[in-house]
Order: C-alpha cells, then sequence, then structure tokens
C-alpha cells in the first residue's frame, strides 16, 4: 500500500503528460522537426530496438569504463592527498580548474589524438568528468574524522594504515557515495555527447546526430530516450550499490 | 604496585603564542592498584587533560607520567588501559560485536577468540541480544554501555573514563554506575573516572579528588568510606556527609557542615 502510494502519483503524472503531448501534436499539427508526437517515437524505439540495443551497450561500455577508471583514480588521488596536506592545497584549486574546464571540448581534441578506430577518447572524457565529484567528496570524507575516534585509534596504539583503512575509509563512504551518485549520470553523459564530436561512432551519441542530419526526427528522439534510460540505469546501480555497500545505514530506512 | 603515578606534570597548550594556557600546574596523583578514584572540578581545571596525559593521548610539557610501573607512551603501546568517553564514540559501520571486537582486533587476537571475548563483555554489560546491531539502532545508554564493554575488552589492568555517563538520564545513569562498580570489582580494575557530578563520584569511589581552575591543580583528595555500594547507601548518613565534604572542597569551605 506504501509502496503503492510511492510510485502511483509520478506513473499518474507522467501518463497524463504524454497523452497531453500527444494531443497537442496531433491537434495543433506541429511539424516532427520540432516535436514529433509520443506514439510516433514510441513506434521508432519498436522499430530501432535492436539498434538502440547495441548502441546503448556501446556507450554503456564507455561510460562504465570512464566511471570505474574515473572513481578508482579519484578515490586514491583523495587518499594521497588527506595523506600529506600540501598535496591537498595543491591539488584541490587544481581539480576544481579541471572541473571549471568543459571537459566535453577536449573530446575534439582527444579524438585526434586517437586513431578513429579507438574507443579510448570517450572514455577518457568520461573518466575525466567521473573524477571531480568523486574527488572532491571523498577527499572530504576522509578529513572528517570523529576526534573521538582518532583518540580511540591512538589508544588503540593503531597505525597510520590500519587507521586508513579501519576507520577513515568507511567514514569517508557516504561521501565517496554521493560523488559516485552525481558521477554516474555524468558518466553516460560524456560518453554520448563524446561521440558528437567524431571518433568511432557506434555509440548512441552518433545515431542522435546521424538521424537528425537525415531529418529522422522521431528516431532520434528514440535514441535520446534509449539515452535516458541508460542514464537512469546507472544511477540506480549506483544507489543500489551504495545501498549494499553501506548496510548500516539502509538498515535503519527499511 | 600503583596503577598510575603522575609526578609534578606541568601541562601547558599553546605555549609561549599570545593564547597560552596553563592546563595543569604541577600535579602529583597516585592511584593503587585496583582503586577506584574520581577526579572532580568545575569545568576548565583540567580534569580531561589530566586523563589524556594519563592516556598518553596528549604529552606533558613538564614531569612525568608512569602506567603501571613503565612510561605513559609504553603503556599506551602495549595497551595497558581502556578508554571511555563521554560520547560512546562507536564506529557507525560496525555491528555492536565488532565495535567490542576492533581493540582485539588490533592486537592481533585471533577471530574465534576475538567473538568470543566481546560476546562475553557484552553479557556482562547485558546486551548479549544486541550482537547484530548497528549502533544507530540504540539508544544512548545501550551505545554508552558498548563503549563500556570495548573499554573492558583487552582486559586493561586500568581504566580511564571521562564522563561516561554524562549525557545519559539519570535513571541509567544510576544503573551504570552500580554495573560499573560490579564490574571492577569483579575484574579487579584500578580506574580514573572524570565527573563533575559529586553525588556520582561519591558513589563509585574510594578516593575523590577535587581540583581547581586556572591554573589546573589539585586542591583536596577526599577518601570516601562507605558501609556498602548499592543504592540503598544513597540514602545513608555516611553517603550525605561524603557529598557535603566533597561539596565543601570544591566551593574552597565556605559551605557549613
Amino acid at each position: 500500500m506504501k509502496w503503492v502510494r510511492g510510485v502511483l502519483p509520478p506513473v499518474v503524472v507522467g501518463v497524463v503528460v504524454l497523452v497531453a503531448w500527444q494531443l497537442t501534436v496531433q491537434i495543433g499539427r506541429i511539424a516532427p522537426f520540432i516535436v514529433p508526437s509520443p506514439l510516433a517515437i514510441w513506434d521508432e524505439m519498436r522499430e530501432q530496438k535492436l539498434n538502440i540495443w547495441t548502441a546503448g551497450l556501446a556507450s554503456g561500455e564507455n561510460a562504465l569504463i570512464g566511471l570505474v577508471g574515473g572513481t578508482v583514480v579519484g578515490i586514491l588521488a583523495a587518499m594521497l592527498a588527506s595523506r600529506w596536506r600540501p598535496l591537498a592545497e595543491v591539488s584541490v584549486p587544481f581539480a576544481a580548474v579541471l572541473n571549471a574546464l568543459p571537459i566535453i571540448a577536449l573530446a575534439p581534441i582527444l579524438n585526434n589524438m586517437f586513431e578513429t578506430t579507438s574507443s579510448i577518447p570517450r572514455r577518457l572524457v568520461a573518466g575525466i568528468i567521473v573524477f571531480f565529484p568523486v574527488f572532491i567528496n571523498t577527499l572530504r570524507g576522509l578529513r572528517e574524522v570523529d576526534p573521538i575516534h582518532r583518540e580511540l585509534m591512538t589508544s588503540y596504539a593503531a597505525s597510520t594504515w590500519t587507521f586508513a583503512r579501519k576507520v577513515r575509509l568507511p567514514g569517508a563512504l557516504p561521501f565517496v557515495f554521493t560523488g559516485l551518485r552525481q558521477a554516474s549520470s555524468l558518466a553516460v553523459i560524456a560518453a554520448v555527447v563524446a561521440e558528437y564530436f567524431g571518433g568511432l561512432q557506434n555509440g548512441l551519441g552518433s545515431r542522435i546526430t546521424s538521424a537528425a542530419s537525415f531529418t529522422a526526427y522521431p528516431r532520434a528522439w528514440a535514441f535520446v530516450v534509449g539515452a535516458c534510460v541508460l542514464g537512469l540505469v546507472f544511477y540506480l546501480a549506483a544507489l543500489l550499490l551504495e545501498r549494499l555497500a553501506m548496510p548500516w545505514k539502509s538498515r535503519l530506512i527499511t | 604496585m600503583t596503577a598510575v603515578a603522575v609526578d609534578k606534570v606541568t601541562k601547558v597548550f599553546n605555549q609561549g603564542r599570545s593564547d597560552e594556557v596553563v592546563a595543569l600546574a604541577d600535579v602529583d596523583l597516585v592511584v593503587e592498584d585496583g582503586e577506584f578514584v574520581s577526579l572532580i572540578g568545575p569545568s576548565g581545571c583540567g580534569k580531561s587533560t589530566l586523563l589524556r596525559l594519563i592516556a598518553d593521548l596528549i604529552p606533558p610539557t613538564a614531569g612525568t607520567v608512569t602506567v603501571a610501573g613503565q612510561p605513559a607512551s609504553t603503556a599506551r603501546r602495549k595497551q595497558e588501559y581502556g578508554i571511555a568517553f563521554q560520547q560512546a564514540g562507536l564506529f557507525e559501520w560496525r555491528t555492536v560485536l565488532r565495535n567490542v571486537e576492533l581493540p582485539l582486533e588490533l592486537r592481533g587476537m585471533s577471530r574465534a577468540d576475538r567473538k568470543t571475548r566481546a560476546l562475553e563483555m557484552l553479557d556482562l554489560v547485558g546486551l548479549g541480544d544486541f550482537t547484530g546491531h548497528y549502533p544507530a539502532q540504540l539508544s544512548g545508554g545501550m551505545q554508552q554501555r558498548v563503549a563500556i564493554a570495548r573499554a573492558l575488552a583487552v582486559s586493561p589492568p586500568l581504566l580511564l573514563m571521562d564522563e561516561p555517563f554524562g549525557a545519559l538520564d539519570e535513571m541509567t545513569r544510576e544503573r551504570l554506575q552500580a554495573e560499573l562498580l560490579g564490574i571492577c570489582a569483579k575484574t579487579g580494575t584500578s580506574t580514573v573516572f572524570v565527573t563533575h557530578s559529586i553525588s556520582e563520584a561519591v558513589f563509585l569511589s574510594k578516593r575523590v579528588v577535587v581540583m581547581s581552575p586556572r591554573p589546573g591543580r589539585i586542591t583536596a583528595a577526599i577518601d570516601i568510606d562507605l558501609p556498602s555500594r548499592d543504592d540503598a547507601v544513597r540514602q545513608s548518613e555516611e553517603y550525605f556527609a561524603a557529598v557535603t565534604s566533597v561539596r565543601r572542597a570544591l566551593r574552597g569551605g565556605t559551605v557549613p557542615a
């Protein structure tokens, strides 16, 4: 019952919006290059489902590799930076500059650095975009140690490494996952959009641009829906991982 | 052998700076084996600082601290004491059982042994049914009992406690006081107990050490001789007399008897 009450409102709103959209397009005779109707998009999705699936897999693979790579590097960098204060002082502004840089703008440059058949540029773009939120959040988490925990570990004569492993890292996990949740959607966006700027053309991004350039707008929208679903899958996977990794939090919710 | 010997210890924070604070000046304190000693005094009198010096969490500016016949730093490295603070300070990502196991884990005790030992300690504080819970699922009093079980887990010859019952309600507090006394009597542990509650200090201690601030120093040490240590004693003549003498010492002798 509680479940129904949580799910029902968004579903109802979603259906109402779709129906209103369909009616507006049909009655208002809106040209498909402005907005195609949901039914037209749905027909294209059914027709293109194999293409959406394979392109989604390619983009998903790129996003996943970028996400994992960026996360691992981000966490390791945060661990190093939290260990040596001077390093943190240097690396935080550096990371901020990296973040302010529109990473997507690097895509054409990276595409030219590698062969056109290489998947590396898209994965690099995703990885760099993922790095920042993971790094900053993890660093904050690693620094926020309860003073009592610090004193306790001193009283146990624990080594720096033991302290990091038993207290700092588990204590930082909620922060790591805050970063990872942001990063999961960003990774998909990066992997899809990076294809707009060349490189290997087998993902969702290239399907969207090519469909649009052939004025097949409903088809372009079908791939956009695919990208949307892919982003959602990544986000939900990150949420699930968060709950699995922190049973002491999730057990309070249920 | 003496459990703790503090010899002419001075502690100055921020030495040589404009915000220099003399937290303790020339303090001497001896705790005998198996003795329960309370440190009492107003905020800022240095009682917590003194406890942290004994625990070797901070170094003294001058003087020496000896724990179980060895320098405090050696004693800390050998885990010669257990410690508990006003906040339970449990690790929220570990279950109750694994929290109590942590000091044993760091001592390199085997998995099976430390589980047996931790279960034993949790039974002692009456939490045998909560081993699989996470700290956030427990009440404040229960968390504090876990912290005490953790402090006792390594069977330390010395127990250091910094207002461990300060954040608890009166009823829980009195029950835990009785439990603590029982545990200390059973295990023969020496205890240094920081508090700002006169009744708590009197009920628990063999000796109450009264401190005064600016600079922190010991102004009196009052031996407490009660006929028993159960709830009935809280209503006895001797108890009230002891409370009065501690209160008088705290106020510098201005309270009439």
